[in-house]
């Protein structure tokens, strides 16, 4: 029973840096109609920032964590709308897989600058946080752990409340609704999608340092199988749809946390595509999402 | 399309003609001709299914793995049995090699009809999206395999993949997309791509035309995983991730989709960019990229989108 607990645990702490990425897919999904495939890259950007900065804050404290952390969001948020207005804005209006394809390109651009820039060998993650061990009988609560959930469930709430109660966040639904009636109601669907992007990103980014906490090796590729999985999570959750974004995330992660914990845990990298195909085939709009007719 | 058997059997004559000639070539050479031929296959055959047909496939590496392993197993395990403990003659060992390739090509078909039954009911991204998830299963699945050598994959494969068979197999590709998209039956392919509802309100089988596609292009990439195995004679399931995929549908979209001289010319262009840059290599892959998406801004329509050989979409 308590083996079952710790896994749990382990799966819901790895299921919410899933949620963070997958929230960013998500909305971009939602506006652009798209899969940002250079996201999982903003991610191992993020947490490179997050390295570089952990040597200049003092290690293990509360406050010095918080500034890694907003440090590494404001730099990922940067690089997203970079990103949107150098490589994916040009190309509005053209077909899907063009802009797949310079999705790809960002995504191995990042790839490849950081394997330049930050160097291909493994770097080791600072303990930016304080790491104690709370334990509760045979149940093992990691520090990092705690600061995971409370990180991503802060976040999540954060972004329920921009994308409901405020001004751009009902811009962003409606852009994501219909682009062309949101224009001429009088939303500017430039900045809103750069908004998107810069959001996204900082959830991305987030995501990175908390992955890098819990998993403290960090290279230039960390973000390819977390991203990938992200995304398959975005799917399972109805992809566009927000809640289903972290409800995705969160049961990739249990599930994943499991069949690592099991037998079977070679296949551990596996199952997440197979959950991916088993509801694309039968339910293709995800556990939350609406499915459309296709209209003829 | 005049005569096209004339051209394949011109084709199957140059490549015997070329192989003939190889000893003179510098080895570096060769190697670099053979990995552009094993691309041109892999491109030419994926286009039938993404350029042609129209369905964004993620998963040619996949199929491209199964082939690989399934002919590498041939000669492997059945090899010295046929052929004995001396390899046996040169013409043993050719039709060994073509058996070889032969299972390699339909092993991926099969695994082509498998993968297409149930996912090419799907559209767009979430096809594209299924593809990758079991091209990613594939590799996982080899990678457990212990019979397969796990994840340290297949060596000592013998070295049987020449110029000629590369030539050989490539005339044999470009033979059957342009043939078979020429077809009176083919041009459901085309159709299928335009408009699914129209060519459904026709009469035409859209699902059949796709899944013909997917095993016609799995049968080719298997038969490039095969050439492929037996020239670098070790194969791993990683070899054939993701990024691979990722590479061949860049040939098909630069090369202009549906357009298979424009696709070959890609797979050209797109084998040789990485060796020409070898000399900054710390830097040439962020060219490639950066490459690749100056591309798609600059000509989203394809680099070699010219109306020779193509047709019309």
């Amino acid at each position: 029973m308590s083996e079952f607990l710790q896994q749990l645990l382990n799966g819901l702490s790895l299921g919410a840096i899933y949620a963070l990425i997958a929230l960013g897919y998500t909305m971009v999904y939602g506006v652009l109609r798209f899969i940002n495939f250079a996201h999982s890259d903003v991610f191992m950007v993020g947490a490179f920032i997050g390295y570089y900065m952990g040597k200049l804050v003092p290690e293990n404290t509360v406050w010095g964590g918080l500034v890694v952390l907003i440090v590494a969001m404001l730099g990922c948020a940067v690089l997203g709308m970079l990103i949107e207005k150098l490589a994916y804005r040009p190309l509005r209006g053209a077909a899907t897989l063009n802009v797949l394809i310079t999705a790809i390109g960002v995504s191995l651009l990042l790839e490849y600058s950081g394997q330049v820039f930050f160097g291909a060998t493994p770097r080791t993650f600072p303990a930016v946080f304080p790491s104690v061990n709370f334990s509760f009988g045979d149940l093992v609560i990691s520090s990092n752990q705690v600061v995971v959930i409370v990180v991503a469930t802060i976040l999540m709430v954060a972004l329920e409340f921009i994308v409901h109660r405020t001004k751009i966040g009902t811009a962003m639904r409606a852009v994501s609704l219909n682009p062309k009636a949101a224009q001429l109601v009088g939303i500017n669907n430039d900045v809103v999608i750069s908004f998107t992007f810069g959001l996204g990103s900082a959830l991305a980014a987030a995501g990175g340092i908390l992955y890098a906490l819990n998993y403290p090796s960090i290279d230039p590729l960390m973000g390819v199988m977390p991203g990938l999985k992200a995304f398959v999570a975005a799917v399972l959750g109805g992809i566009g749809n927000i809640p289903g974004a972290a409800l995705g995330g969160l049961l990739l992660g249990t599930v994943e946390t499991f069949v690592n914990g099991s037998q079977w845990s070679t296949y551990k990298d596996a199952i997440a595509f197979a959950i991916l195909i088993i509801i694309l085939l039968f339910r293709p709009a995800g556990l939350l999402g609406k499915s459309s007719a296709e209209k003829v | 399309m005049p005569r096209p058997h004339l051209y394949l059997l011109l084709a199957l004559l140059a490549a015997f003609g070329v192989s003939y000639f190889s000893d003179r070539i510098d080895p570096y050479h060769l190697d670099v001709i053979i990995g552009i031929g094993i691309n041109i296959i892999l491109a030419v055959s994926l286009n039938l299914v993404n350029g042609y047909t129209g369905q964004f496939s993620l998963g040619h590496a996949g199929f491209m793995s199964v082939g690989a392993y399934a002919a590498a197993a041939v000669s492997l395990f059945l090899g010295p049995r046929l052929l004995g403990a001396e390899g046996g003659s040169t013409l043993q060992q050719s039709l060994m090699f073509l058996a070889a390739l032969t299972a390699g090509g339909l092993g991926a078909a099969l695994a082509g009809l498998g993968v297409g039954i149930p996912s090419l009911r799907l559209k767009g991204d979430y096809l594209a999206l299924v593809t990758l998830g079991f091209g990613e299963i594939i590799r996982v699945i080899f990678q457990n395999v212990e019979f397969l050598g796990g994840a340290l994959g297949l060596n000592g494969i013998p070295a049987y993949t020449s110029i000629f068979w590369v030539l050989a197999f490539v005339a044999l590709a470009v033979f059957t997309v342009t043939c078979l998209v020429h077809s009176t039956y083919g041009r459901g392919f085309l159709a299928t791509h335009d408009d699914e509802v129209a060519a459904e309100a026709v009469g035409l089988n859209t699902t059949r035309y796709k899944i013909v596609a997917f095993v016609i292009g799995a049968f080719f990439a298997g038969a490039a995983g095969g050439l492929y195995g037996h020239f670098k004679m070790t194969i791993t399931p990683t070899g054939f991730d993701f990024t691979k995929s990722i590479e061949i549908v860049v040939m098909v979209i630069l090369g202009g989709m549906g357009n298979t001289l424009g696709v070959i010319l890609a797979a050209i262009l797109l084998t040789l960019l990485p060796e020409l840059l070898r000399p900054i290599a710390e830097y040439r892959m962020i060219i490639y990229s950066l490459l690749l998406i100056i591309l798609m801004i600059a000509r989203p329509q394809g680099l070699f989108n010219f109306k020779f050989g193509q047709v019309k979409l």
